[in-house]
């Protein structure tokens, strides 16, 4: 029996996924916060990954890295970018024509897939990390509110808010404007993934269906829900949505030779 | 690529460039000017001046890393850090009293100019950057204010311009001491001209598979078209460079380790991080076969017998100053005479002029030919607007696209 591991060593936490020869869906995880050494969370993932699926480092036959810590991974036989393996991982769980959405911690890509899953053009944010989960956690923290409740928060909306600036630290100005003028926790919460989701429209034209994949996905299905308004296009998670990287690298690392 | 015997003849022009400036600045009885690297040249050394780029000195300033240390200095004295970064180096490398033409070539200070010429053909920057010396010198400032958008370049476009030429020489005359001869002027443009048909046949070189050069070793080799031009040491210069690459394309010798990938890079380079774009091209395969950038001084209208109407045509074709429709078909035809798989774009924050993605040009050049493309977000000097990291993913990311796209 073979298995292929993938570790996505993403900003803000780092994903293994362990793959056997058979792709079921309930595929062996685990995460962990990235911190300061690439190296090492990449390494904790991966053993934390064979630990739960009960194997050996020997006992993978190939190993994929891929998010900003790529490179750092030593152990890895292969790597590639995030956006190679978004794609993957995404068209692995939806084998059709789409984009993918991917919300990370620290940037936003569209990528466009066609019917056989190759990637036909791509996107990145600019600089600022507006519109990513940096975003969600800084307003959060300036709201005070624990960011597990900005979406039951954001449920209760009276009223749509969107924050405009493409710049967090703006953003988070016009928060404090907001609560100034004595606006509720709840209409704001909605404003901020309002903004989430307007940060990730004004990026391109997200025609077809949409997949949504990373962390702020898996988190917040509300973020699915506003872009589907926004788009007037289904959204699709995937059921691992932050899981969805590191999937395509196992992919990647069964696949290659 | 294995090193050129014509860097070493490059550096002693380009050095000999400087130390006669800084000569000519030091002796009353000659005159230098500071002219925009596409303005009037020709007609500034037809009167003997000696010429001085601010725009290679900004170069300079960003291959230099220098450019950090100074732009900081321009913001605080009312110059936008959103405008061309060349200015803000340079002016603030002026205000600081500094210059790396001292280390590199003994200069104590820039050559202090006797009159200032730009055209606007570029961006209006120019002029604005320019105008901040002619307060400080108290010396004219003058120069081309040519349209922009230009489309079709006609005749009747090129005479509305002429005058303007015209209108220097008098202004010449007077600063330099010398009347205007045309007969030297036209000597002066059949130098320039032949140092742009030389200099477009070098780039030419490029088309062929593999490439014998990068748009990092063409960002270096153009600086005798640039700073040179009108001189008979620029022709030479590129004859003896076009020499070595014939013998590299006969021997298939590849800039790159392996050249897997044939890129466009359109826009300006990021000065402060040639090496390090140089090598990682080099490391995922990818060869920069050619550019707008290093194109623009290919000035294929210069005629000798009608140096005016030439002379201003040329100006008026210049990539930077033409419609984004006469781009795309510039574009295109590039793309296919050096079999390109792809286009990355460098959206260079301070320079929308230069920044070739902000109308929707690269969607409808994809439409067009194709060929897959990625925006790279930098700048020409200010690489506090850089993110190497993100750059790299970009272009890597990319050159998987292509490489899928392969099957």
């Amino acid at each position: 029996m073979s298995f292929y591991c993938g570790v996505d060593i993403g900003s803000t936490w780092t994903k293994a996924v362990i793959l056997g020869e058979e792709e079921k869906s309930d595929y062996t995880r685990a995460l962990v916060r990235t911190g300061i050494s690439f190296e090492a969370a990449a390494l904790s993932a991966r053993d934390e990954a064979l630990a739960r699926a009960k194997l050996a480092p020997e006992d993978i036959t190939r190993t994929f890295s891929t998010g900003y810590g790529r490179m750092n991974a030593e152990f890895a036989d292969g790597r590639r970018t995030e956006i190679a393996c978004h794609a993957k991982g995404a068209f692995h769980s939806f084998p059709h024509p789409c984009h993918v959405v991917d919300i990370g911690g620290q940037d936003n890509k569209i990528i466009q897939l066609n019917a056989s899953g190759a990637v036909e053009h791509f996107l990145m944010n600019r600089k600022c990390a507006a519109g990513t989960g940096s975003f969600i956690e800084e307003i959060s923290r300036r709201l005070d509110i624990d960011m597990k409740r900005l979406e039951e928060l954001a449920e209760n909306a009276t009223k749509e808010i969107t924050l405009s600036s493409f710049c967090t630290v703006f953003s988070a100005t016009e928060v404090i404007k907001l609560i100034r003028e004595g606006e509720n926790p709840e209409n704001i919460a909605k404003g901020v993934f309002n903004a989430v989701v307007a940060r990730v429209t004004e990026m391109g034209t997200l025609g077809g269906k949409v997949v949504l994949t990373g962390g702020v996905a898996a988190a917040f299905p509300i973020v699915a829900q506003i872009l589907s308004k926004a788009t007037g296009q289904e959204v699709f998670i995937p059921e691992h949505a932050q899981f969805t990287g590191a999937l395509g690298a196992a992919l990647e690392a069964k696949t290659s030779s | 690529m294995p090193k050129l015997e014509s860097l070493k003849k490059m550096k002693e022009l380009v050095a000999g460039h400087f130390t006669g400036l800084d000569a000519a600045a030091k002796d009353p009885a000659r005159k230098v000017a500071w002219c925009t690297s596409v303005g009037p040249v020709e007609l500034l050394r037809t009167f003997g001046f000696e010429v001085y780029f601010p725009e290679n000195h900004g170069a300079v300033l960003g291959a230099s890393r220098k450019a950090n240390d100074y732009i900081p200095r321009a913001n605080a004295a009312g110059y936008s850090p959103d405008i061309c970064s060349y200015l803000t180096a340079d002016v603030g490398a002026f205000l600081a009293g500094e210059t790396p033409l001292t280390h590199g070539y003994g200069l104590q200070s820039v050559p202090t100019p006797d009159i200032l010429v730009y055209n606007t053909n570029q961006c209006r920057d120019v002029e604005d950057w320019f105008a901040f010396y002619a307060r400080h010198f108290d010396i004219p400032l003058v120069g081309i204010n040519s349209p922009v958008q230009v489309g079709d370049v006609t005749d009747e476009l090129v005479k509305t311009l002429v005058p303007q030429y015209e209108e220097l020489i008098p202004v010449f005359e007077r600063v330099s001491g010398i009347k205007f001869d045309i007969d030297r002027l036209r000597e002066v443009m059949t130098d320039s001209a032949e140092t742009s048909r030389l200099w477009g046949e070098v780039l030419g070189t490029m088309a062929h598979r593999p490439s014998p050069m990068t748009f990092f070793d063409t960002s270096v080799h153009m600086a005798p078209a640039v700073i040179l031009r009108g001189l008979p040491e620029a022709s030479d210069y590129y004859r003896m460079l076009l020499k070595e690459l014939s013998t590299l394309t006969e021997a298939n010798v590849s800039a790159v380790k392996n050249e897997r990938f044939r890129i466009y890079w359109d826009g300006m380079p990021v000065w402060g991080k040639l090496r390090e774009l140089s090598t990682f091209f080099n490391d995922v395969d990818a060869s920069l076969v050619v550019s707008t950038y290093c194109n623009s001084w290919v000035f294929e209208a210069f005629d000798p017998s009608d140096p005016f109407n030439s002379m201003a045509r040329a100006f008026l074709e210049l990539f930077i100053a033409r419609s984004d429709k006469a781009k795309e078909v510039i574009m295109a035809e590039l793309c296919e005479k050096f079999s390109v798989d792809g286009v990355i774009y460098h959206d260079a924050k301070t320079c929308p002029n230069n920044s070739n993605t902000r109308y929707g040009l690269p969607q409808r050049l994809r439409e067009r030919t194709g060929l897959p493309f990625t925006i790279v977000y930098g700048d020409l000097n200010d690489l506090r607007c850089f993110s190497e990291e993100q750059a790299k993913t970009s272009i890597e990311a990319f050159l998987e696209q292509i490489e899928g796209g392969r099957g």
